[in-house]
C-alpha cells in the first residue's frame, strides 16, 4: 500500500507559524553530534568509535549510517546504567575501553562523548590520560566533546577531525605533504579527491579517510575492523605537511583539525569550498597545481571540457528551474553554487546547521547572489523546508533522502545527494566532486527533469 | 566451542549448545560495556511500541539525536491519520541543560496539539531529561488540562535498564488510556478480542483482522499496529487478549487482567503451525459460540490450501540449508524456527536481545541437538557464529545484514523495518519467497571465482 501522508497531516504540515518563532522542530534536517564523531573515527585505520553514554546512542547511530553504507559498522557503547548515573561512568568506560581492545585490536579507540555523560561532567580526558600511564601497551584513545544538545553532526565531524589531529599531529621538518580535510563526502568522493591529488604528484594525507572503510569490498575472511584509512603513522605527519587545505565553505575562521596545524605547527592553512561543479574545482584545480608545482594534466583537461560539453547540451532543461537546497552547510552551499553555475536558480538553501556563514559563503560563490530572491534558512527542520519550498515556487528538491516527503507533497523531482539515502542503493557511491561528480549530477538532474515531463504527459514521448 | 576465544569474559555464560542439559544460559541483565551490543536501550523499547499508535502526537522531550533516528523508520501502516510518521522534538539545547526544558516542552505542546489536532500526545523522556529532572507528570497533566486531550509522559530514560524496561514504560502509559472511555455493546454472538504485540508491519494487522473477521470474531483494538486512541481508551470491552511478541506487551495483558479481568492468551502468527494453532486457540476460547471451531477450521482449511502448493518449489530447493537467527525477542525466534523447519531448513545460530531464562529453555527443547543459542550477542561473535556453523541465510535487522553480506551469505529482515508483511498464511509465502532468494541467488557462487 501506498501510505502517502494523510491529507490531515499534509495540512497541518503547511499550518505552522513562521520558522522563527516556532517551538519543537518536526522532522529534522540534522543529526546529533556523536553520529560526526563516529563518522570520522571510521576514517582512520584501525579505528574504532566508543561512545560514552547509553547503549541505545551507539546502536540508534550504527543503524543510520549502515542504512546508509551498506557496511559493518561496529560502535561500541560504555552502556550507562542506573548506577553509572549515580556514581559516575569511569567504571563503564574503563570497562568499555578494555573489551573493544580485547575484541577489536584498534590501532586506536575514538571516545566521543553523549549528551548524558557531558551533562554528568565524567572527566573522560583525565581518565584516558590515567589509563594511558597505567597500560602502556594498551590501543591510544582519542577523545572528543560531543554532546548531542549542541551543534549537528557536521560539527560534531570537525570537532572529531580536530581532535584527531590535536593527538596525533606532530612536528618535525617541513615534507612535501597535503594536509587534506575533505568535508562530509561520499567514500566515492574521498576516492575522486585521492585520484585528483595523485594527478598532480602530490602526497596527500586525507583526515578522515574513510573511502575503503566505509564502502570495501567482499571479505574473504572476517576482518574485525574494516581494512582502510589513514594509518596513525600517516597521520603523526600531520603537523610537518606544507599545507593544510580544507574543503568546506563555512569552515574559515572556525575551530578545525587546519586552524590547529596552524596555530600549533603554523602549517600553511587554506580553505576552499566543496569542489562541486565546475568553478568550483577550477579553483581546487589551481590550488592544486600551484602547491605542487605541477602542471593540470591533460586528463583533467579533457574532463572538464566533457563537462563544459555536457553543459552546453542540457542548459536548456535547467535554466530558470526553481530548486531547493538542504542538507549540511557546506554540502548545501555547494549544491547551490553548482546550480547556479548551470543556469538553475536555488530559491531556498536550508540546513539544520546554525553557524551563521551559509549567507556570507553563498555570497562569496555565485555572483550576484543577493539579486538572485534565494532564502537561506538555518536551524530549519523539514517543516520549515516544507514550507518555504513551496511558497518559493520550487520545481526540484536536492539533497539527502530525508527530503522525499516534501518532495513528494510537492510532486517535485528529488536529485538525491548527501547523507543519509536510505531509500535509494549507492549512497556511498554517489559522486559529487570534482569535474566527473559535477558531469554525473548533472546528468542525473536533467534526467530528472526529463523524466518528470516524459511521465507528467499524456503523449507518451520516447523521443526527447 | 571453536569460537571461545572469541567470547569477551562476561559473555562466556551467555552463549551454549542445544543438548539434553538445561542451559542456565546468562541472560536478562545488561549489556557488557563495550560488548558493541546489538541492543537499543530503554526509549527504544517504548518507541517501538508506541510508534504505530498513527493519531497521537509522539514528542520525544530531549536533544535531536533521539527523535531524528527514529523518524520513519518503521514498516508500520496506519489506515488514516499518519502522525506517527512524524518526528517531533523538543530538540534541547545547552540553555536548556542549564536552565531545564520544561518551558519549552510546555509551548512546543502549545503549538503542535493545535495544529496537528492529534488524539492524544505521547510525551517520552530521554536520557538528557532523566539528568536535569524536568517534571513531565506535571507538566503532561497541565498540558491535557489545557487541551483537553490525554498527555501521557513516557518514562523511557535510556539508561534506566534495557529495551525491556521501555516495551514496560510503553505499557503504562497505554494503561493510563485503558478505560477511559466507554466500549460499545458487544454484538450477540460475536467475542471481541484486542490484539497485543502486533504492529501492522506491511499490513499484517489487516490480515490477521481479515482471518478473525471470517471467524466471527470482532477486533477491538490492535497494540499497537494501525493503532487508535479511541480504540485504546475502549480496550477493556474486549473479552481475551491475544499476545504475540509477548516480551513487548505481556506487562499489559497482565495489568488488564488484574484491572477489568479480561484473560489472555500467548500466540504467535508467524508460519503456518503457529498461525493456525493461534487462531484455534482463540477459538477453543470462545468454544460456547455456536460454530466458531467450524468456523476457524475452515479459515486454516482454506487458506492452508492456498499457501501450500505455492511453497512447494522453495522447500524443494532449501532441503537441508542451514539457517541462523538473531532476533528481539524469543517468541520470534520459536516460530522462525518452526517456519524455517517447515521450508526443509535446519536452524544452526538462534539468539535473541531480550530473551529470558524461560526462553532458552524452551528454545532448546525446540532447536536441533548442536545448535548455537546466544544471549545479547554482537557482531563480532556473531560472525564467528556464521562463519563456524557454515550458516547459508541469516535473519536478523538492519544491524545483522551487512554482517550477512560481507560474509557472503544470504540475509532476510524480520524487523520492524521491514516493508513484506510475513505474518499470517499469505505471510509464510512472502517469507518462503524472500529465503528463497536470499539463499540461491547467483552472487554467492561468485566469490568463489577468482581474477
Amino acid at each position: 500500500m501506498d501510505s502517502m501522508l494523510s491529507q490531515a497531516v499534509e495540512d497541518a504540515l503547511k499550518a505552522g507559524d513562521a520558522a522563527e518563532e516556532r517551538q519543537g522542530m518536526v522532522n529534522a534536517c540534522k543529526l546529533c553530534a556523536p553520529l560526526g564523531a563516529s563518522l570520522a573515527f571510521r576514517g582512520i585505520h584501525g579505528g574504532m568509535p566508543l561512545l560514552h553514554g547509553s547503549q541505545g546512542c551507539a546502536t540508534y547511530i550504527r543503524r543510520y549510517m549502515i542504512s546508509h553504507f551498506r557496511e559493518p559498522i561496529d560502535i561500541a557503547s560504555s552502556n550507562f546504567s542506573e548506577s553509572a548515573v549515580i556514581f559516575g561512568g569511569a567504571s563503564n568506560l574503563r570497562q568499555a575501553l578494555s573489551n573493544v581492545a580485547r575484541a577489536y585490536h584498534p590501532s586506536v579507540i575514538g571516545v566521543a562523548t553523549t549528551c548524558l555523560a557531558e551533562t554528568m561532567g565524567d572527566d573522560v580526558q583525565g581518565l584516558l590520560k590515567t589509563r594511558a600511564l597505567d597500560e602502556p601497551a594498551a590501543p591510544p584513545a582519542v577523545f572528543v566533546n560531543t554532546p548531542s544538545f549542541k551543534g549537528t553532526h557536521a560539527e560534531g565531524y570537525v570537532a572529531s577531525l580536530r581532535a584527531i589531529a590535536e593527538r596525533f599531529a606532530q612536528g618535525g621538518s617541513r615534507i612535501p605533504l597535503l594536509a587534506l580535510m575533505p568535508g562530509m563526502v561520499s567514500p566515492e568522493d574521498l576516492r575522486a579527491l585521492k585520484a585528483l591529488v595523485a594527478s598532480f604528484g602530490q602526497d596527500a594525507v586525507l583526515l578522515p579517510d574513510y573511502s575503503e572503510t566505509l564502502d570495501g569490498g567482499a571479505w574473504k575472511e572476517y576482518c574485525d575492523l574494516p581494512p582502510g584509512g589513514t594509518t596513525l603513522e600517516r597521520l603523526e605527519l600531520l603537523g610537518r605537511a606544507q599545507e593544510a587545505l580544507e574543503l568546506g565553505a563555512t569552515l574559515a575562521g572556525r575551530q578545525t583539525a587546519g586552524s590547529f596545524l596552524k596555530e600549533r605547527f603554523g602549517v600553511e592553512h587554506r580553505v576552499l569550498p566543496l569542489p562541486l561543479g565546475l568553478k568550483a574545482t577550477d579553483a581546487l584545480v589551481q590550488h592544486l597545481s600551484g602547491l605542487s608545482g605541477h602542471p593540470i594534466p591533460q586528463a583533467l583537461r579533457d574532463e572538464r571540457s566533457r563537462l563544459l560539453d555536457a553543459y552546453a547540451d542540457g542548459h536548456k532543461v535547467l535554466f530558470g528551474l526553481k530548486v531547493a537546497v538542504y542538507g549540511e552547510e557546506d554540502l548545501a552551499c555547494a549544491l547551490a553554487s553548482w546550480l547556479a553555475e548551470v543556469g538553475a536558480k536555488p530559491v531556498l538553501v536550508a540546513s539544520g546547521g546554525e553557524s551563521g556563514r551559509m549567507q556570507a559563503a553563498l555570497q562569496a560563490s555565485i555572483p550576484g547572489f543577493d539579486g538572485l530572491d534565494c532564502r537561506v534558512m538555518q536551524g530549519a527542520d523539514f517543516e520549515a523546508i516544507g514550507q518555504a519550498a513551496e511558497e518559493c515556487g520550487a520545481e526540484l528538491l536536492a539533497g539527502s533522502s530525508k527530503g522525499y516527503s516534501v518532495a513528494k507533497r510537492l510532486k517535485a523531482p528529488l536529485l538525491r545527494a548527501g547523507f543519509p539515502i536510505h531509500d535509494r542503493f549507492g549512497g556511498a557511491r554517489i559522486l559529487h566532486l570534482g569535474y566527473g561528480g559535477a558531469l554525473r549530477l548533472f546528468d542525473s538532474l536533467v534526467n530528472l527533469v526529463l523524466e518528470k515531463k516524459q511521465s507528467d504527459s499524456s503523449v507518451g514521448y520516447s523521443y526527447l | 566451542m571453536a569460537a571461545r576465544a572469541d567470547i569477551l569474559q562476561g559473555r562466556q555464560k551467555s552463549v551454549a549448545v542445544a543438548g539434553d542439559q538445561p542451559l542456565a544460559l546468562d541472560c536478562a541483565k545488561p549489556s557488557l560495556a563495550g560488548s558493541v551490543s546489538q541492543r537499543a536501550c530503554v526509549f527504544c523499547g517504548s518507541r517501538v511500541v508506541l510508534y504505530p499508535v498513527a493519531d497521537a502526537l509522539h514528542l520525544v522531550h530531549g536533544p535531536i539525536g533521539c527523535a531524528a533516528y527514529t523518524w520513519d523508520i518503521r514498516g508500520a501502516l496506519s489506515s488514516g491519520p499518519q502522525l506517527h510518521r512524524l518526528s517531533f522534538s523538543t530538540d534541547l539545547r545547552e540553555q536548556d541543560v542549564v536552565y531545564g526544558g520544561e518551558k519549552k516542552l510546555a509551548l512546543a505542546l502549545d503549538r503542535l496539539i493545535p495544529q496537528f489536532q492529534p488524539k492524544a500526545a505521547f510525551v517520552y523522556s530521554t536520557c538528557l531529561v532523566g539528568l536535569i529532572g524536568d517534571d513531565l507528570k506535571r507538566l503532561c497533566r497541565q498540558a491535557s488540562e489545557k487541551h483537553g486531550i490525554p498527555v501521557v509522559p513516557v518514562e523511557s530514560e535510556g539508561f534506566r535498564g534495557t529495551k525491556k524496561d521501555g516495551y514496560k514504560a510503553a505499557c503504562e502509559a497505554l494503561y493510563s488510556l485503558i478505560g477511559t472511555a466507554e466500549p460499545a455493546p458487544l454484538a450477540p454472538g460475536i467475542p471481541r478480542i484486542n490484539i497485543l504485540g502486533e504492529f501492522n508491519i506491511a499490513g499484517e494487522a489487516w490480515i490477521l483482522q481479515s482471518y478473525y473477521r471470517r471467524m466471527g470474531v470482532e477486533v477491538g483494538a490492535i497494540f499497537t499496529g494501525d493503532g487508535r486512541i479511541d480504540a485504546i481508551q475502549r480496550a477493556q470491552g474486549a473479552q481475551l487478549n491475544v499476545v504475540q511478541c509477548s516480551g513487548s506487551m505481556t506487562h499489559l495483558a497482565q495489568k488488564m487482567k488484574e484491572r477489568w479481568g479480561i484473560p489472555y492468551i500467548r500466540v504467535s502468527y508467524f508460519g503456518i503451525e503457529d498461525c493456525a494453532e493461534a487462531l484455534y486457540e482463540v477459538a477453543r476460547r470462545f468454544e460456547a459460540v455456536p460454530g466458531i471451531l467450524e468456523r476457524a477450521r475452515a479459515v486454516v482449511a482454506q487458506e492452508v490450501a492456498a499457501v501450500l502448493p505455492a511453497l512447494e518449489p522453495f522447500r524443494k530447493d532449501l532441503q537441508g540449508r542451514k539457517a541462523a537467527l538473531y532476533v528481539g525477542g524469543a517468541f520470534k525466534a520459536f516460530s522462525l524456527i518452526k517456519a524455517l523447519r517447515m521450508l526443509g531448513m535446519r536452524t544452526v545460530l538462534a539468539g535473541t536481545q531480550t530473551g529470558g531464562p524461560e526462553d532458552y529453555e524452551r528454545l532448546r527443547s525446540i532447536c536441533d541437538p548442536g545448535t548455537i543459542i546466544v544471549d545479547d550477542s554482537n557482531p563480532k561473535e556473531l560472525s564467528g557464529f556464521l562463519r563456524q556453523t557454515g550458516a547459508e541465510l541469516f535473519i536478523g535487522g538492519v544491524k545483522e545484514r551487512p554482517l550477512a553480506h560481507k560474509l557472503g551469505i544470504g540475509f532476510c529482515d524480520h524487523n520492524h523495518e521491514r516493508k513484506e508483511a510475513l505474518a499470517g498464511f499469505e505471510g509464510m509465502v512472502n517469507f518462503a519467497r524472500e529465503v528463497h532468494a536470499s539463499v540461491m541467488s547467483p552472487v554467492w557462487a561468485l566469490r568463489q571465482s577468482e581474477l
